[in-house]
């Protein structure tokens, strides 16, 4: 069976894997990184999204052996070690933009990436266009698209906390 | 305790206890879980809609590597899934019930039908064997939609049910309301469709099937919003599991909203089989199996007349609908037509006669079950959208219609002619707030503007009520429930005063977690970091019903304080005994136990430590200890209602239509997080409006599903979803101790009417009376285009 070596948030693996493996089966059921979830089987919900090589990927829609000598950060690799939360986590939480939460790791990646990748900043037009690539059916995005907003202030270091959900309302 | 406390009690907003994991990866999703020497199951699905089964070829299968074993029907005999609530016709008889075999027994009735699985050591393993079993299928004529179950000579799906017939059933007095229909100066007829939708919660249904032989303990993992309920269907009627053998978890679910409420096939089947392999089994859907095997949505065609008096006021109702049950009764898809939708017909109106009858059919698809609001969203979209039509045909504002209708607050509790008894309820202050919040005085202005960029601009309302908290043991039991449907809350109070909570509800994203807890600190006066909700396991919770129809807190809260009324009753004795006061003399308020009129007080923790450490106690009077149980059965459903108004804007040159503005005004009753209750809202109205605008479940002909997938069924996306402006307007619920209503389902129900009478009116010059739903581009387009044509010509 072929071999993949990869870093996963932060961790060198190497694993055997069948030609036909998803990365998302590697990080599920070889590493047991279950944060990352499938949600679809046509690369639409985004659920799997995870960075590799400082992109967001879909991880359903790419084979374990494409990630070689990849740098994959999965939304267990988010946080801090002393467990603080990245700015995108805390503003989930402080707008209440996750339900069920099956959706949230892949929606907290892309946000994270679509955020990076603008750093002159995203209106609300341009976060709900951004997600395109990601469902959630439990929030109607409303809270999801302000959370966004409100961390990508932090995120680019024009506002040192995060603007608190009710001021926002 | 001298630090300043933030008060998380009832109608604070804390931060949910369940994000942090949920956040970090740390969620325990079913498919998450491995068990020990776990294999993988995949199902073999029919391809056909109808055929019959000539006969299996496993061998080739079972040579393949990997493969631990494969069942078909012929080795998995055992009950069938079962129907939760009897239904009969107009005569009396009973409905036709013809058996749901998890493995087809013979025959398949609908593409996604189970045929066989294959457990193997991999899952790609289990796959590549289900692809090498052979199938003999005589592929029989489908009937897909209604007319054609319907339609003389068509396919019959089961011996036991001629005519593709489950029930025609009837409520009202016939005779009342033709005497009305006589009377009336109006009378309004319409016809709608309310659209077939798939729920496609993001968690795909999954299933673990575990077994120990040394025991004979059969435990079962399933996405699931009911686990004593699986456990109770699953162990009595399909595999006959004794209750004390059989563990059902349903751990972190990934959202349900009704989907995950019935007893599925997979989770016998992996049940079953663990116990023949002897070896746990784990069987996840991909999406394209969750298509064509998750019970469906809605699917009711309807005519409806309203008559009217010269003043507008409306004197009787005349309903008939054809309900469809798909190829098998799923568990509660008997009740959604019936109870759960001819029930609310009266809406928020005081119109006297109502009456319903309702055909439920048969067809070569999915089985179809209570998807959020179940049954009160198509009873909602078919009035609220009558009214609409009604107004234009009198020339009665739509407003106005809907004011000189309303029940008025002061006529409390209301009996309506279909059943139910209204308890609470403020129509006309809802209406009021939801025009002031959405601005409906300035929308011509508004309309003016836009057709000046060329956009057509529509304002629809929609007034709404629904029946949740499900449900009074007895009445349900009268309307053919087959099971009670109270709540169970058990308060475990440890030594040191924090508090486990036992609920039989179940959280797949309400947030039970933080909000049951808020009940709590609300009455104990601990913080909620103090307090934690147990849920999903039946090995841990005494019992329960579960979570639906918006009922985990007025019947599943109410429990709870039942349960806390028990602990503050005992705690009470125990802090009398250590006061030397009179029991009827001691005080509870919020974490300090008080002899009246006196500065002798006891804390939580002192009592706490003293039940579990009973040295100076009143031994010979109560047992130690502080851990109570309460089963609460509601004494009437509750009534959420509200107002919504939507505001759209459609392209002519391309048909999009947009959500400009959403104004929702609820009344769900004593709201404890309006965080939660607002998130909830909102994520209802998000599928009100792809039900509206995008979301519509397609069938061919000969029975193929269509809309199979994420590239083919629209799911609301960010984009198609606007700022969505959500507020409360409380009336007390008058018969639960919380006065709560519920909040999980009227996003849902009231919504869809406010779209379409949004796009009805931005149509309004176009000779448009109705859109069916979903209002696609290319359907809004053509109707465009043809009034252009029509008025060029």
């Amino acid at each position: 069976m072929p071999q993949v070596t990869l870093t996963v948030n932060g961790k060198t693996h190497t694993v055997e894997v069948e030609a036909r493996t998803l990365l998302v089966e590697l990080l599920r059921e070889k590493l047991r990184l279950t944060g990352t979830h499938v949600g679809c089987d046509t690369s639409q919900c985004g659920a799997c999204v995870v960075q590799m090589n400082g992109d967001s990927v879909k991880s359903c829609t790419t084979l374990a052996l494409q990630a070689e000598g990849a740098s994959v950060t999965t939304i267990e690799g988010l946080a801090k070690p002393d467990g603080t939360l990245h700015p995108m986590q805390e503003a989930f939480r402080e707008y209440h933009a996750l339900q069920c939460g099956f959706c949230t790791p892949g929606m907290v990646m892309s946000a994270i990436d679509l955020v990076e990748k603008h750093p002159q900043g995203l209106s609300e037009h341009e976060i709900r266009e951004g997600l395109e690539g990601n469902l959630c059916r439990c929030t109607g995005y409303h809270n999801i698209v302000k959370a966004i907003g409100a961390a990508q202030e932090v995120m680019h270091g024009r506002s040192a906390t995060l603007a608190p959900a009710h001021a926002a309302e | 305790m001298n630090a300043p406390v933030v008060f998380e009690g009832i109608g604070a907003s804390p931060k949910r206890k369940e994000d942090l994991r949920f956040l970090s990866g740390r969620g325990n999703y079913t498919d998450d879980i491995n068990r020990p020497n776990q294999t993988y199951a995949v199902m073999l699905r029919s391809p056909h809609a109808h055929a019959t089964i000539r006969g299996i070829d496993t061998a080739a299968a079972a040579a393949m590597p990997g493969v631990v074993a494969i069942f078909t029907g012929a080795d998995m005999v055992v009950g069938s899934l079962p129907c939760g609530w009897l239904i009969h016709n107009k005569d009396g008889s009973p409905m036709n019930e013809p058996g749901h075999p998890p493995l087809a027994q013979g025959k398949v009735r609908h593409v996604g039908d189970i045929v066989a699985v294959v457990i193997a050591e991999t899952r790609p393993q289990a796959r590549d064997a289900a692809e090498a079993i052979a199938v003999d299928y005589d592929v029989l004529p489908a009937a897909t939609s209604m007319a054609a179950a319907l339609a003389p000579g068509a396919p019959l799906l089961h011996e036991g049910a001629p005519g593709n017939v489950c029930y025609d059933w009837h409520i009202g007095d016939l005779a009342v309301n033709q005497a009305a229909f006589a009377q009336a100066k109006h009378v309004v007829e319409f016809e709608l469709v309310n659209n077939r939708l798939i729920p496609n919660a993001m968690e795909p249904r999954a299933a673990i099937g575990d077994y120990d032989r040394t025991t004979d303990q059969h435990t079962l993992y399933t996405t699931s919003q009911n686990p004593h309920v699986i456990r109770l269907l699953m162990g009595a009627f399909v595999l006959q599991i004794p209750e004390h053998k059989l563990r059902v978890v349903a751990p972190d679910v990934g959202g349900g909203f009704g989907s995950k409420i019935f007893h599925y096939a997979e989770e016998a089947v992996v049940t079953w089989a663990a116990a023949r392999v002897n070896r746990p089994i784990k069987w996840t859907a991909d999406r394209t199996e969750s298509f064509m095997s998750d019970a469906h949505g809605r699917d009711h065609v309807t005519k409806a007349k309203l008559a009217l008096a010269e003043d507008g006021k409306f004197l009787g109702l005349h309903v008939s609908t054809t309900a469809n049950m798909g190829a098998y009764l799923s568990t509660f898809a008997t009740s959604v037509p019936t109870y759960l939708h001819a029930t609310l017909l009266a809406g928020v109106y005081t119109t006297p006669t109502v009456y319903a009858e309702v055909k439920a059919v048969f067809t070569n698809t999915v089985p179809v079950d209570a998807y959020r609001g179940a049954g009160r969203p198509e009873a909602t979209f078919l009035l609220e959208r009558l009214v609409d039509v009604a107004a234009r045909q009198t020339g009665i504002d739509k407003l106005e219609l809907r004011r000189r209708n309303f029940i008025p607050a002061d006529a409390f509790p209301y009996q309506t002619p279909v059943a139910l008894q209204y308890d609470s309820g403020d129509y006309q202050s809802t209406l009021a707030q939801a025009l002031k919040t959405a601005d409906w005085d300035g929308f011509e202005a508004r309309r003016a503007e836009a057709a000046k960029r060329g956009k057509l601009r529509g304002i629809g309302i929609s007034t709404y009520i629904e029946a949740c908290g499900i449900a009074p043991s007895a009445v349900a039991g009268a309307l053919g429930a087959r099971a009670g449907l109270y709540e169970v809350g058990a308060i475990r109070v440890h030594p040191t005063g924090s508090v486990s909570v036992l609920t039989g509800t179940h959280s797949h994203g309400q947030g039970h977690e933080t909000t049951l807890a808020q009940l709590v600190t609300d009455r104990f006066g601990i913080p909620l970091s103090q307090v934690d909700i147990v849920h999903g396991d039946t090995d841990k919770v005494p019992f329960g019903m579960g979570t639906y129809g918006s009922r985990s807190l007025a019947v599943g809260g109410s429990a709870m304080v039942k349960a806390m009324d028990k602990i503050v009753a005992k705690a009470r004795r125990i802090a009398a005994h250590l006061m030397e006061a009179s029991v009827d003399d001691v005080e509870f308020d919020r974490g300090t136990f008080r002899v009246a009129g006196t500065d002798k007080t006891k804390s939580w923790g002192e009592i706490c430590l003293t039940a579990y450490v009973p040295h100076n106690y009143p031994i010979e009077e109560i047992e130690p200890g502080l851990d109570e149980t309460a089963f609460y059965d509601p004494k009437n459903f509750t009534y959420p209602g509200g107002c919504h108004i939507c505001e759209v804007e459609i392209d002519p040159d391309t048909g999009i239509c947009s959500v400009i503005n959403f104004t929702a005004v609820d009344d769900v009753g004593r709201v404890i997080n309006p965080m939660i209750v607002e998130g909830q809202v909102q994520g209802g109205v998000a599928q009100g409006i792809g039900q509206a605008l995008l979301e519509a479940c397609a069938y061919d002909a000969s029975g193929q599903l269509l809309s199979g997938s994420f590239m083919d069924y629209c799911m609301p996306r960010a984009g198609d979803v606007g700022t969505l402006s959500v507020a409360t307007h409380e009336t007390l619920c008058t018969h639960n101790p919380l006065g709560v209503k519920g909040c999980g389902e009227v996003g849902a129900i009231g919504s869809p009417p406010a779209v379409i009478n949004a796009v009805v009116d931005a149509l309004r010059d176009y000779g448009v009376t109705h859109v069916e739903m979903p209002a696609t581009p290319a359907k809004l387009w053509h109707i465009i285009n043809s009034g252009r044509r029509a008025a060029a010509e």
